[in-house]
């Protein structure tokens, strides 16, 4: 990859953006740029960001997965619960295992059935979301070994544990996605569904693949969440499903499929947290947070297809 | 507005120049019509046609130049000015809706009305007949437009034009989806609007039915006027040279290559009411070429083979092993290649390199634990970059940027990457400029030679006679005749594929 294009791909303006955002902060408020602060925000952001790496990958092959939020909440509750029954390693892997094996629901009834993702995910939403509460009677569970903590309190070489979760989760998710043959192939069936497929490619394997990877992320973030809380709560991750797409879609990935990076959707989630984060050292009240946040998820997209346009311009 | 006192011309496009960020789409480029005259605008892909008629149709501005239209000079500000000015314009792809009818579509936007606020239908209907009886269509204008044919569908665009009384219609590639009887009415409607004083700009590729219906020809070239002839004092190639710029020697290459052994048998292979039992054999180094009309079954056949769209019995052999699963997953591993004849929608991702696109059938062989050899994903592009003349600034360039003759000499690529035993071409060369056309043709003679059995459909005659070693005709699901190359003729070939005996 040359300067040039590195200068002209979207991930360099969103980075830009988000390099003005992180200045005006650190002028603004005198705690924002304090290596206690940016671990913060940092530990903050891994929840969401990890999950982000899943959903690039399903908004790529031009789907999308609104269930994210809620088998985080299920794969909470069962963490809690399955640590207290089997002890740490079983416990924290079966729960793993479950987020994974919705994922792979997820993907099985939509190539299967041939539905919308918009559809079966939003089922799936309720369906998880739903047997947390069946499960905890709506209570949370707590009363965890207290070294479950260290997942998401402790430290490794200087650095929250969950950072270098997120980082490891990034490193392999951008491998995975520029690297192998799989990335290449959900990058191609996003693109152009068909031609994939009649050029030999099993586009439905792929689907599948996206989505369960999905599950298995967001199975990691409700283990991590557990652990930080130290409890199993059937309503962790409310929501989480619009952070991580507004991370990715701020990110540059194009909802249309084919176009994006896990790179983006990460300095797209870190914009976020860094966002949330300065507008709480300005005092600025919770309301109005979420009326920012959603202002900058629109002029980031609008920011990107005014650049498409312009790029599309220069080339015919 | 300055008078000119010109009235041999009711339209005068002088000195039109435009210029696109990178690209002087046109240079200087001079177009004039008589009133009633058929005036065809020739070119390659990028000539500058649809530039210069966009210009005229208010879609584009232009940088230089005047526009003279009946002695006044204009400036079409918009789509609606140039409607308003007795300009309309065809476009390739219609902008009807589907799901309202003929009359609604007609005079979308501008109904009749009662009592300011409803429509009012009985006068809808009664002005939409008038303008068909026009046009001779015989079609209740109740009727919804998603029930009409592509042919009828181009109809009601000609309805719509003449309601505007438009004086000048300009037709973007008009014939391109049209059967040859279909085409046959076409004309027969310019030749009415010819004789009440309508001109049509009629744009085409295929320069034996610009000769045929035009009364004047003009070329453009890489966005310069190249000149205008009469049609009835040329022909054919003196057009293409003018075009290309140079004279092609041998629009249509043969080799003749020994035939080999068998590398595909189909046995019954049926569909229902698509295909019936359809029995044929293929040869290594053959290119056995497949005529029928629209709706004859060929290309179904094809996609069946393949295994897109599966048959519902038959079996299909591939250098002797029967194909178990229909699937085109089975077929490509037995090495057999398919290039659709819709490149956009099926042969490209065309927001990926040529590189990912060539590559797409070879990773499978090219990656070590699942990671992609990047050196030889490089390779095996500039490879097929360097030996098919795929013209492109690197082989990381988005296919979307390519012309689409390059475009489709990519999807050959990819096939190619898997040293096919067979290699199925649906309309290769549709839509392509003439010089990559016969890039195509030379390109399907190399790959005869190595050994390729070679499957051609087009809606070309001239295409199919002149490339094929063998060239079976089908009409209505059935395989009607079966010609060698020096027997057949176009007219030998119609006659199977349109007439019932």
């Amino acid at each position: 990859m040359d300067f040039k294009s590195i200068f002209k791909s979207t991930e360099f303006g969103i980075f830009i953006a988000f390099l003005a955002i992180c200045t005006i902060l650190s002028f603004a408020t005198p705690n924002f740029l304090s290596v206690y602060n940016i671990f913060t925000v940092m530990k903050q952001v891994s929840f969401i960001a990890i999950i982000s790496v899943g959903m690039t990958m399903v908004i790529l092959t031009a789907g999308i997965d609104l269930s994210v939020g809620a088998v985080l909440g299920l794969v909470n509750v069962l963490a809690a619960l399955f640590i207290k029954k089997f002890g740490l390693a079983p416990g924290i892997s079966t729960a793993l295992l479950c987020g994974t094996f919705l994922g792979f629901v997820n993907g099985i009834i939509i190539v299967k059935w041939d539905l919308p993702p918009f559809i079966v995910t939003l089922g799936m939403m309720n369906i998880a979301r739903g047997l947390a509460l069946v499960i905890t009677k709506g209570w949370p569970i707590t009363g965890l070994p207290e070294c479950f903590g260290c997942l998401a309190e402790g430290k490794l070489i200087g650095m929250p544990v969950p950072v270098i979760i997120m980082i490891i989760v990034y490193i392999l998710g951008y491998l995975f996605l520029s690297r192998t043959i799989w990335g290449r192939y959900i990058y191609a069936s996003g693109g152009n569904e068909k031609a994939t497929w009649l050029s030999g490619v099993n586009v439905n394997k792929i689907k599948v693949l996206v989505y369960t990877i999905t599950g298995l992320l967001s199975g990691l973030a409700g283990i991590m969440l557990a652990s930080r809380l130290s409890q199993g709560s059937p309503i962790t991750g409310t929501g989480y499903e619009l952070s991580v797409i507004g991370a990715v879609v701020i990110g540059g990935t194009d909802l249309m499929g084919g176009k994006g990076s896990v790179l983006g959707s990460l300095i797209g989630a870190s914009i976020m947290g860094v966002l949330a984060n300065g507008l709480v050292l300005l005092n600025v009240s919770a309301f109005w947070q979420q009326v920012i946040l959603g202002l900058v998820i629109i002029i980031a997209v609008a920011g990107g297809s005014m650049r498409r346009k312009l790029s599309m311009k220069g080339e015919k | 507005m300055k008078k000119k006192i010109k009235n041999k011309y009711i339209l005068e496009m002088e000195n039109v120049s435009k210029t696109f960020p990178g690209v002087k789409a046109l240079n200087k480029v001079n177009f004039n019509l008589k009133a009633g005259e058929v005036h065809a605008l020739v070119g390659e892909n990028g000539a500058g046609k649809s530039t210069l008629f966009k210009i005229l149709a208010g879609a584009y501005k232009k940088d230089e130049g005047t526009i003279i239209l009946d002695g006044n000079e204009v400036e079409m500000t918009s789509p609606k000015h140039a409607l308003d000015l007795g300009i309309s314009v065809i476009y390739q792809e219609f902008n009807l809706i589907p799901n309202l009818s003929i009359a609604e579509n007609i005079f979308i936007g501008r109904e009749p009305r009662k009592h300011s606020a409803f429509v009012d239908f009985s006068k809808l209907y009664q002005d939409a007949e008038f303008f068909l009886e026009k046009i001779g269509m015989k079609k209740d204008p109740k009727t919804l437009v998603s029930e009409l044919s592509v042919a009828e569908q181009q109809m009601v665009e000609i309805a719509k034009s003449l309601s505007f009384s438009s004086k000048i219609i300009v037709m973007d590639e008009p014939t391109s989806a049209l059967t040859k009887s279909e085409k046959e009415t076409l004309f027969k409607i310019i030749r009415e609007l010819k004789e009440k004083n309508v001109s049509i700009i009629f744009i085409s590729h295929i320069i034996e039915e610009v000769l045929e219906i035009s009364d004047r020809v003009t070329v453009l070239r890489d966005g310069n006027y190249v000149g205008t002839l009469n049609a009835t004092d040329t022909n054919p190639r003196k057009i293409v040279q003018m075009m290309v710029g140079r004279e092609l020697k041998d629009f249509y290459p043969k080799i003749e290559v020994k035939r080999g052994e068998i590398v595909l048998e189909v046995k019954n292979l049926t569909k229902k009411s698509k295909y019936e039992d359809i029995n044929f054999q293929l040869h290594e180094g053959e290119v056995l070429g497949f005529a029928g009309l629209v709706g004859s079954g060929k290309a179904q056949v094809m996609r069946g083979i393949f295994g897109i769209e599966p048959p519902d019995s038959g079996e299909v052999y591939i250098k002797g092993k029967k194909v178990k699963t229909n699937s085109l997953f089975e077929t490509i591993k037995m090495k057999m290649g398919f290039v659709p004849e819709d490149r956009r929608k099926e042969g490209l991702i065309l927001s990926r390199s040529v590189k990912d696109n060539i590559n797409i059938t070879k990773l499978p062989l090219i990656n070590a634990y699942g990671f992609v050899k990047q050196k030889e994903e490089e390779k095996i592009a500039n490879e097929y970059c360097k030996s098919l003349n795929i013209r492109t600034p690197n082989n990381k360039e988005i296919t979307q940027n390519l012309s689409g003759g390059n475009q489709q000499k990519i999807v050959i690529a990819k096939w190619l990457a898997i040293n096919p035993k067979i290699l199925i071409l649906d309309d290769p060369t549709r839509g392509i400029d003439v010089g990559a056309k016969n890039e195509i043709y030379s390109l399907i003679n190399n790959l005869a030679k190595e050994k390729i059995g070679i499957i051609l459909i087009s809606s070309e005659l001239p295409e199919i006679i002149n490339i094929s070693d063998r060239i079976l005709v089908m009409r209505e699901g059935k395989i009607t005749h079966e010609f060698l190359r020096k027997e057949a003729t176009q007219e030998k070939i119609m006659q199977h594929a349109a007439l019932r005996n």
